[in-house]
């Protein structure tokens, strides 16, 4: 079974998506890391920021973003197949839960964006 | 017949997943990309208004259910990678995925807690 | 019109060989011919030793499942005049022990077909009737999975199963869904131990090559994800009221 991913694109598909995990189990550590800082004071979280903005920290996300937003599109188009049976046609579920995930997304984006143009410290 | 415990994990697993399909992407591009790179005003991730969030209840949980979740979905994917690529994942090595996630789960409610 | 393709046929014979080999012959075909008549073909007028197992040549009796250039199809659905000018490679299907050239030991597959009772386990028809009625949306419950018929496409797709040959797989699985959706089944209790199990449903991890292979559209690997949601449920039921009887 040595290789048998190079056997067939299906197979090389699936093993991105599961590389996916790599990228989601480090972001994440990022946040605890950051918030770890923010509970250490201003200074420390200060630094967490700029470390943010690093060449490395930079690439990190540039090629986590793309690798994720794979993860959220394999995991929608599998939702026919791992929710219970319904009547639904499977691609109304696909496309409910993209629908759910760009709605979602926009929320966090608008959220963020305002707290950010508007709130006053 | 033994039953496998792994309802539990796959349930984390799950809800990790799902979370991630939700936000992930935007989270990265929010935190990862726009702030640092100032397309996303620098102000958006000052310390007082993250500390703010991190303050108020709704703010604890998502933090925490983000972290954790994350952790469980991306450790539980990985020990099966691992048995992808052929390595043998005995039941130290899978506890200690697990473990780790639960670890950075416990880290991260300690933490909200005391901001 | 007639032409000429080349096949490459695995040949092995455990007893004697020291490994299995690729043997070439040029087979005469015309547009309507499948890769089951090349086969056929090579055993008539080229190569009375060549073994491979056939039977209704329609897809329908799940005889014929082979790897055809590395893809796990019916021979008798796959058509030559895809392949040519280029060269078609069969070979048994992945991940099964070789009795002989093309022909795979199923006997592993069929253990774990038993284990999963797939049979109604009847119970009592209602009083005064001696049939148990079921409604069409009742029987549409089960009905796509009950088109497998072990061709075993799923399980030569499947790594998880050739990493973990104790991996119930695909079709049993399947199988025992369709018995488990039935209305007039009472087996329920009785399957869900092999579900619940590690090589249960939990050997799979959704690579889902097993559905796009399938020539019937059963769709095992829906069928098995969503007794993971079954597992769960019945974990935690099992966890939360250990001393309830198992509901049929």
């Amino acid at each position: 079974m040595a290789g048998w991913w190079k056997r067939h694109p299906y197979y090389l598909w699936y093993m991105l998506r599961e590389a996916s995990c790599v990228f989601i189990t480090a972001y994440a550590l990022i946040l605890l890391w950051g918030l770890r800082r923010l509970a250490q004071g201003e200074g420390p979280f200060e630094d967490w920021l700029e470390s943010l903005g690093t060449p490395g920290s930079l690439a990190f996300h540039a090629l986590a973003l793309p690798v994720v937003l794979y993860h959220a599109w394999t995991w929608f188009k599998v939702m026919p197949k791992t929710l219970p049976d319904t009547r639904l046609p499977a691609a109304a579920i696909v496309a409910g839960g993209v629908a759910a995930s760009a709605a979602c997304s926009a929320a966090l984006l608008v959220a963020v964006w305002w707290f950010g143009l508007w709130s006053v410290p | 017949m033994k039953r496998s415990n792994k309802p539990i994990f796959w349930a984390l697993f799950g809800a990790g997943g799902m979370l991630s399909a939700l936000v992930g992407p935007m989270l990265i591009f929010i935190t990862g990309l726009a702030v640092p790179l100032g397309w996303l005003d620098r102000e958006t991730m000052r310390y007082e208004r993250v500390l703010a969030f991190a303050q108020s209840g709704a703010g604890k949980l998502a933090i925490v259910a983000v972290i954790s979740l994350f952790l469980f979905h991306g450790c539980h994917r990985m020990y099966h990678c691992l048995h992808d690529f052929g390595i043998h994942v005995g039941r130290g090595l899978k506890a200690a995925f697990h473990g780790f996630a639960a670890a950075g789960t416990v880290a991260a409610i300690v933490l909200v807690l005391a901001v | 019109m007639t032409r000429t393709i080349r096949i490459e046929c695995l040949r092995y014979h455990p007893e004697t060989d020291a490994e299995p080999r690729l043997q070439a012959y040029e087979v005469p075909f015309t547009d309507d011919m499948s890769v089951l008549q090349g086969l056929q073909y090579i055993k008539d007028h080229l190569d009375g030793s060549l073994t491979f197992r056939w039977s209704c040549r329609m897809a329908i009796c799940g005889s014929c499942g082979q790897m055809v250039n590395g893809v796990p199809r019916l021979g008798c659905e796959t058509f030559l005049r895809e392949f040519w000018p280029g060269t078609v490679r069969v070979e048994p299907l992945e991940h099964f022990p070789i009795v002989r050239d093309l022909a795979i030991d199923q006997s592993d597959f069929l253990a774990k077909l038993e284990s999963v009772k797939p049979y109604l386990v009847q119970k009592a028809p209602p009083a005064g009737e001696n049939t148990n009625l079921q409604a069409p949306e009742e029987m549409q419950a089960y009905y796509r999975y009950s088109k497998c018929i072990n061709y075993l496409l799923c399980y030569a797709a499947c790594p998880q199963y050739g990493l973990n040959p104790a991996f119930t797989g695909p079709a049993a699985l399947t199988l025992l869904h369709r018995y488990n959706a039935d209305s007039r089944d009472a087996g329920r209790a009785q399957r869900m131990p092999v579900v619940n199990q590690e090589d249960g449903v939990w050997g799979c991890t959704l690579v889902g090559y097993c559905s796009e292979v399938c020539p019937k559209d059963v769709d095992p690997a829906r069928a098995v994800n969503q007794n993971k949601v079954n597992s769960t449920l019945d974990y935690f039921k099992h966890f939360l009221f250990p001393r309830a009887k198992e509901k049929s």
